[in-house]
């Protein structure tokens, strides 16, 4: 779980970087509080073969990631 | 993959015509946009500093971020919020300003500059980019100036009202601010006009994150291109537009030079060109996007970068009356005093140790 909320971009991007580095999950959930960061996020995920699927909760987004 | 992003191209594209035609109708030559410019233009014609050439009320900063904020308020994305360490972000947005001074424009500027054929710029984009490149080993190790928090809509609001209300009392008393009578300060497009596009093209920078130093961190950091081609797009744009205009005498559209000598407000002193901008890449990553990103997330209700945006006019105000920005049109040698040197290389020991204090403090074995 990477919990990126109050984070501006890029920070919540590298903050998966990481987590995705250090232990190569194949499911991992990111929670983000701008919509840019969701459309950045997305890139890098599915750039590094992740599938995303976001709810939004309340300011929140929910993001889960697969492999 | 490569995906084209277009809107982020059409708002590099929007930028580069804004510019072309803000020049065309009275900005200064390759100064269309200028966001450390204008900025220091504005610190100026408040009284902040008196270097008497670079003083009026730059329609083009308010226009920035009310479009931005009308795109945000629309879209659902205006939030106030704030938080992220004010204190650091002020002394950033202050040194980012410093540095640009010193190369006499922000990355934008230095986009235009390049396109109307200025080589200075293309030093500069060097130094640029070797800037960004250290901040973003500093932000791959973790980097952050920490989380920010929902504030109440106020603190979203400071900034626009404020620009809002300098805009308004500048038209109805203009008698109170201070305003070039020579040199840039006095060149300018009619402030109507050049509010509605700026206007236009805050609401598209809102939209596209369109960002000058972004494009280049995220190619670095992830391999993700998306934010350059707007960068590229503004390029292409500038030369295009002064190859095509620059020979009809439009205002001060300038033809497309190739050169280092005899550049609009420029001077070629390269090493401090260089280092200028290689400082202010690296201040902008540590804020998280140039100055007119600044000015866009302001626009969002982003209060950290409203500080940032502050740090900058009180940069450009350091500027001016400690003689640290470049002197157009000198012979390189005198072009930038022995203040500025000390103080950009000063600037550096200050981003270094920003940069290491704000790393995480627990490592992973």
């Amino acid at each position: 779980m990477v919990d990126a909320r109050g984070y501006s971009c890029p920070i919540p991007v590298v903050m998966v970087q990481r987590a995705v580095k250090a232990e190569n999950p194949q499911n991992l959930t990111v929670l983000v509080d701008e919509q840019v960061c969701v459309e950045n996020v997305t890139r890098f995920a599915k750039a590094s073969g992740y599938s995303v699927t976001v709810t939004r909760d309340g300011d929140d987004y929910r993001m889960e990631l697969k492999k | 993959m490569k995906k084209v992003n277009w809107m982020v191209v059409l708002s590099g594209v929007a930028v580069g015509i804004a510019a072309l035609a803000l020049s065309a109708l009275g900005n200064p030559a390759n100064m269309g946009f200028c966001i450390a410019c204008f900025e220091r233009d504005i610190a100026g014609t408040l009284g902040l500093h008196s270097a008497a050439v670079v003083q009026y009320m730059r329609p083009e900063i308010i226009g920035l971020v009310l479009g931005a904020m009308i795109m945000a308020l629309v879209k659902g994305e205006f939030r106030a919020k704030g938080g992220s360490s004010p204190a650091t972000r002020f002394l950033l947005g202050a040194l980012v300003m410093i540095g640009a001074l010193v190369f006499l424009g922000c990355p934008l500027r230095m986009m235009l500059r390049l396109g109307g054929g200025d080589l200075n710029a293309l030093v500069a984009l060097l130094g640029f980019v070797l800037g960004i490149f250290v901040g973003t080993l500093f932000l791959k190790r973790g980097f952050s100036l920490k989380r920010s928090y929902t504030l109440g809509t106020a603190e979203g609001a400071v900034l626009p009202v404020l620009l809002i209300v300098a805009g308004v009392a500048f038209l109805l008393f203009p008698a109170l601010f201070k305003v070039s009578e020579k040199g840039p300060g006095s060149m300018h497009a009619p402030f109507i006009v050049a509010l509605l596009i700026a206007m236009a093209v805050g609401a598209f920078a809102q939209r596209s994150r369109l960002c000058m130093v972004g494009g280049l961190r995220d190619a670095m950091m992830f391999k993700d291109f998306k934010l350059l081609y707007g960068f590229v797009a503004i390029l292409i744009v500038t030369i295009l537009g002064k190859l095509a205009l620059g020979g009809l005498k439009m205002g001060n559209l300038t033809p497309f030079k190739l050169g280092f000598t005899e550049q609009p407000v420029a001077h070629s002193a390269h090493v401090w060109n260089f280092l200028g901008m290689a400082l202010a890449g690296w201040g902008s990553v540590l804020l998280g996007g140039c100055p007119l990103r600044q000015l866009i997330l302001a626009g969002e209700g982003n209060g950290d970068s409203a500080v940032a945006v502050f740090g900058m006019i009180a940069g450009a105000a350091i500027s001016h009356n400690f003689g640290l920005a470049g002197a157009a049109g000198k012979p390189a040698a005198e072009a930038v005093s022995l203040n500025a040197k000390v103080v950009i290389l000063s600037g550096f020991v200050i981003l270094l140790i920003i940069s290491l204090v704000n790393l995480p403090k627990e490592k992973k074995a």
